[in-house]
């Protein structure tokens, strides 16, 4: 690309991703000065820098879809949306990481240096508008967290599970690459809007454009964790170090959701009939999936990760409708779910100290003599989840619920309200271990006052998002109109 | 009628606002919350008086109307309001809680503040399900309310409490879920969550029937009927009292209040094809749980089983309507069927709440449930004898209690639809007074059981008064019965003529 050829609109539209690139090279120039006990710099420049993306980001959004770099890359209020969203779930992360990183020695400028490239890869997801931007944007994600989950290089588990994860997604990449291939090679273009109009020309029985899009379902759904491509997730998820996992479940979640409302809705929506049913599969599957087998889970984060595939299975099928709506009740899903997996795994970082994981479901008995409000945070988290009102948990899936009954698919509603019901067990395991048993443990719990408030508003969020939906949900609405 | 003040909200967020209180207060004080927990369900029982007083009972039209946008994107309202038939039930609600407030005030000793905390907080929804009269704020509030219950059978229960209280939680969710399709499917046809909307609004038969089918999972498992009722003598025997009396008491009676709120106005015409299914189910209830409830070795069960065939009058009531405006032609003869219906859910909550917390008060003192335990109390606890005598012969329906005044309704109805539902639903008149006499000849009467027995004490003035109370209640619904049956006359009329119109 000839540099004369960048216009003024063009750097003004990319200015969140110019801030953050150029505030995380500093930042890595800065933490070279520093040692452990000063790492503390390092974490209020992140903070910083992440409050001055956010500023950037919401001074330079656009009401309307605008497309620059040559139709490489599209600003419109979705990207606003979701990248103010990830702002928030990497700065929640760092400020819940911080502590449990210091007191374990584990505090290097990597981890904010790493969290930030990611969310960079995030944000170049987020706004591309290409085939190549988007894989440019899938591939700094992922080579991010392969780095962070081998973060704490001391550890075995952390090792392996960084080697299962790196082996998987570069496969998964290659058949998302591969996909992107056929795509590119039956419509002649990289540019998603030429690629839609191109596709709606071929009308929907191109055999070449369906098998191109096979590899892209399986592109996706390895990236959001979906059955049948989720076999990373519980092993990466138990393995990582915690806040690492916490990472992971958070901000790529709006990346997946990016990923595919990129390339399937605005790439691929001429081929709606053709990926509507592999992803009712994808969705079907991983809530039976997810849900059952978290049953037979007794490590919290492995639960927790079948969680997160069950969750997926929803998100999808608020994608698979193919409507607006549809899109709404993924997005607002994809959001709510972001801010209860950062609860959670939260919650245990909150019951871990210097020595001692809180990853054991055991580990939560009797939380409620222990600290009877936190045992209430946990409690809203785990309901919130079970999608149980008036947490804000039942309106994602009432939302995605109603997109799927919106299209006809009476029979896939029915098994998902069913599959919640099986889901619903083993977060109220949960709750019963906090209140109904007696603590094995009676050590008071840690954690600085700034994480405890954090955690606390975050609780609260899930009970007040969940009595007051209407705000969030009109603001999902309102990106897709 | 319309007060200046908004007093359905304060009744559902006064208590539910203490209740948080309470848990932010947490248990450094066990004395200041009871006196908390007791002034709040006081002062909610007196606005429920207000409101009972300033009901205007000439109309069936919803009364005390709130109206306030929720969520703009699924064009939900905060919507409140009362008729014939929510008014009772509310009353009900905060006759009740005072009383499950006191019974506990001594005996629960672990976590006193959280105990009362979910009782306000369960107060407030279950107030909040019978006022809601937008669809997506009852099932909001319908749902909220396992948890508080799910809390209070897991940490306050007996032995088998965990196996209880996620029988109760799973069993009941599972209901709910498909009643959430259906909700979900009307809202996409008719755009709107009001119920008022739904009622009005033509449904084809076969999507009737799939929505008729989708509330009776949820209304049935709520009631409970036979065969979904399992759950319900698990949870009965191992919650603490409290929670047995707000469960049998207000709990139950939601699934009797979403076949007449829900069920047979939204779906009429699939309530009229498939009557005879939910007849046979009530009938099946009254009788062969009637037996069941014979053979109890447990006091709470026996009761429990009890409860099952006494919610079989309700649904028997509620659904012979058709039958005998067929057989009859006659409006008042249909109405007359939910009459009893609604006569029996308040005159249960009262009885069934007083047997349960007659058996907590030898349950605090003995620690055993098991009837061969007792026998011969009367002679170291007269005045308990005397109460418990009165509520098992009101549980038996004795004229002159209000046991009998719903079960006389009902049966007198479905003599017009049928003399064999008749006859099977008098069945229970002989089989209810085997069980519970049998019952009380064997907990109370006899010489005196064994040494534990000998040495109990009578009721102390906490007891007497929640006793006292309820005794009171039930002998006035039973004298006098006509100002409830007066409140509810135009509703009842009105729900009468929906379910005559077809909806096709």
């Amino acid at each position: 690309m000839n540099p004369a050829s960048i216009t003024r609109l063009d750097l003004v539209l990319a200015a969140p991703e110019i801030f953050l690139l150029t505030a995380v090279c500093v930042i890595l120039l800065v933490d070279l000065f520093l040692d452990d006990e000063r790492r503390v710099v390092t974490f209020v420049l992140s903070l910083v820098a992440l409050a001055g993306a956010a500023w950037v980001t919401a001074r330079t959004g656009v009401d309307a879809r605008t497309v620059a770099w040559h139709g490489n890359y599209v600003a419109d209020p979705l990207g606003t949306l979701l990248k103010l969203v990830a702002y928030g779930a990497v700065a929640v992360v760092f400020l819940y990481s911080y502590g449990y990183l210091y007191v374990r020695r584990l505090i290097k400028g990597e981890f904010f240096v790493l969290g930030l490239f990611a969310l960079l890869g995030i944000m170049v997801l987020i706004s591309a508008s290409s085939l190549v931007t988007l894989y440019l944007g899938v591939e700094l994600l992922a080579l991010s967290m392969y780095a962070l989950v081998a973060y704490n290089r001391d550890s075995g588990v952390a090792a392996e599970a960084a080697i299962k994860y790196f082996v998987l997604g570069s496969i998964a990449s290659g058949a998302l690459l591969y996909g992107m291939s056929m795509v590119y090679g039956i419509t002649g273009s990289l540019q998603l809007g030429q690629v839609s109009e191109s596709v709606a020309a071929f009308g929907p029985n191109q055999i070449g454009l369906l098998f191109g899009l096979a590899f892209i379902i399986v592109g996706i759904a390895f990236k959001f964790g979906a059955v049948p491509f989720h076999m990373w997730v519980p092993d990466v998820y138990h393995g990582a170090p915690t806040p690492v996992t916490l990472f992971l479940s958070s901000a790529p979640k709006l990346a997946s959701f990016a990923l595919a409302f990129r390339l399937l809705a605005e790439g691929l929506g001429g081929l709606h009939d053709g990926w509507q049913d592999m992803l009712i599969a994808v969705a079907v599957l991983s809530m039976a999936i997810g849900n059952v087998v978290a049953v037979a889970q007794t490590n919290l984060k492995r639960m927790l990760a079948y969680s997160t595939i069950s969750h997926v299975g929803f998100i999808l099928m608020g994608i698979l409708a193919g409507t607006s709506e549809g899109y709404q009740a993924a997005l607002y899903y994809t959001i709510t779910y972001v801010i209860m997996a950062i609860g959670g795994f939260g919650m245990i970082i909150l019951l871990s100290r210097r020595g001692f994981e809180a990853e054991r479901l055991d580990d939560f008995k009797g939380l409620n003599a222990r600290s009877p409000w936190f045992a209430a945070v946990m409690l809203m988290l785990m309901f919130s989840m079970a999608g149980v009102p008036p947490f804000v948990g039942f309106w994602a899936k009432l939302a995605v619920i109603q997109a799927a009954l919106d299209v006809g698919l009476l029979w896939l509603a029915i098994v998902a309200v069913v599959f919640s019901v099986i889901g619903a067990y083993y977060y109220l395991r949960v709750v019963k271990l906090m209140y109904f048993d007696e603590p094995t443990e009676r050590a008071p719990l840690e954690g600085s006052s700034s994480f405890r408030f954090v955690l606390s508003a975050n609780g609260v969020a899930v009970l007040l998002l969940g009595m007051y939906p209407g705000l969030l949900l009109a603001i999902c609405a309102r990106v897709f109109s | 009628m319309q007060t200046g003040w908004p007093i359905l909200s304060v009744l559902i967020w006064l208590p539910t606002l203490a209740g948080v209180l309470l848990l932010v207060l947490g248990d450094r004080s066990a004395a200041v919350a009871r006196w908390v927990a007791l002034l709040t369900s006081v002062a909610t029982f007196l606005v429920s008086i207000v409101l009972w007083r300033d009901f205007d009972s000439t109309t069936a039209a919803m009364q005390f109307v709130e109206r306030q946008p929720w969520i703009g994107a699924f064009n939900a309202w905060y919507h409140l309001g009362v008729d014939g038939i929510s008014m009772p039930l509310i009353v009900l609600t905060t006759f009740i809680t005072p009383l499950v407030v006191i019974a506990g005030w001594t005996v629960i000793e672990k976590r006193p503040a959280q105990y009362l905390a979910a009782f306000l907080i369960l107060e407030g929804l279950m107030i909040g399900v019978f006022a809601a009269l937008d669809a997506m704020l009852f099932y909001v509030l319908w749902e909220a309310m396992l948890i508080p219950m799910f809390v209070i059978i897991g940490v306050w229960g007996g032995p088998r409490r965990v196996y209880a209280t996620l029988k109760f939680f799973l069993y009941t969710f599972l209901g709910s879920v498909l009643m959430l399709v259906a909700l979900v499917y009307l809202y996409l046809q008719g755009g709107s969550y009001s119920i008022a909307d739904m009622q009005a609004m033509p449904l084809g038969l076969r999507e009737q029937v799939a929505i008729f089918m989708a509330f009776l999972v949820a209304f049935a498992v709520k009631v409970p009927m036979w065969p979904v009722h399992t759950w319900l003598p698990d949870a009965h025997v191992e919650a603490p009292t409290g929670g047995s009396v707000i469960l049998a008491a207000i709990m139950l009676k939601m699934g009797g209040y979403g076949f007449l709120r829900f069920s047979l106005p939204i779906a009429p015409d699939a309530s009229r094809e498939l009557d005879w299914l939910i007849i046979a189910l009530s009938l099946t209830a009254v009788v062969y749980i009637g037996f069941v409830a014979l053979v109890q070795q447990d006091m709470k069960k026996l009761v429990a089983y009890s409860s099952i065939a006494h919610m079989g009058f309700v649904t028997l009531g509620a659904f012979a309507a058709f039958q005998i405006f067929e057989n009859t032609g006659s409006v008042t003869g249909a109405a007359m069927g939910l009459d009893g219906a609604m006569v029996q859910m308040i005159s249960h909550g009262l009885i069934s709440g007083a047997l349960f917390f007659c058996i907590g008060v030898l349950y605090d003192r003995m620690h055993s449930r098991q009837i061969a335990d007792y026998g011969g109390v009367i002679n170291t606890m007269p005045a308990f004898g005397a109460f418990m005598v009165l509520f098992a012969m009101a549980n038996a329906g004795l004229p002159g209690t209000s046991g009998f005044v719903g079960e006389f309704l009902v049966i007198l109805a479905s003599f017009r639809a049928s003399f064999w539902y008749a006859f099977l639903a008098g069945m229970t008149l002989i089989l209810g007074a085997a069980y519970t006499l049998w019952l009380v000849k064997r907990v109370v009467f006899g010489p005196v059981g064994n040494s534990h027995v000998a040495e109990l004490e009578d009721l102390n003035g906490r007891e007497y008064l929640v006793l006292g109370v309820l005794a009171v209640a039930v002998l006035a619904l039973g004298l006098w019965p006509a100002p409830l049956l007066e409140v509810m006359r135009p509703t009842i009329e009105q729900l009468v003529q929906q379910l005559m119109l077809t909806k096709l």
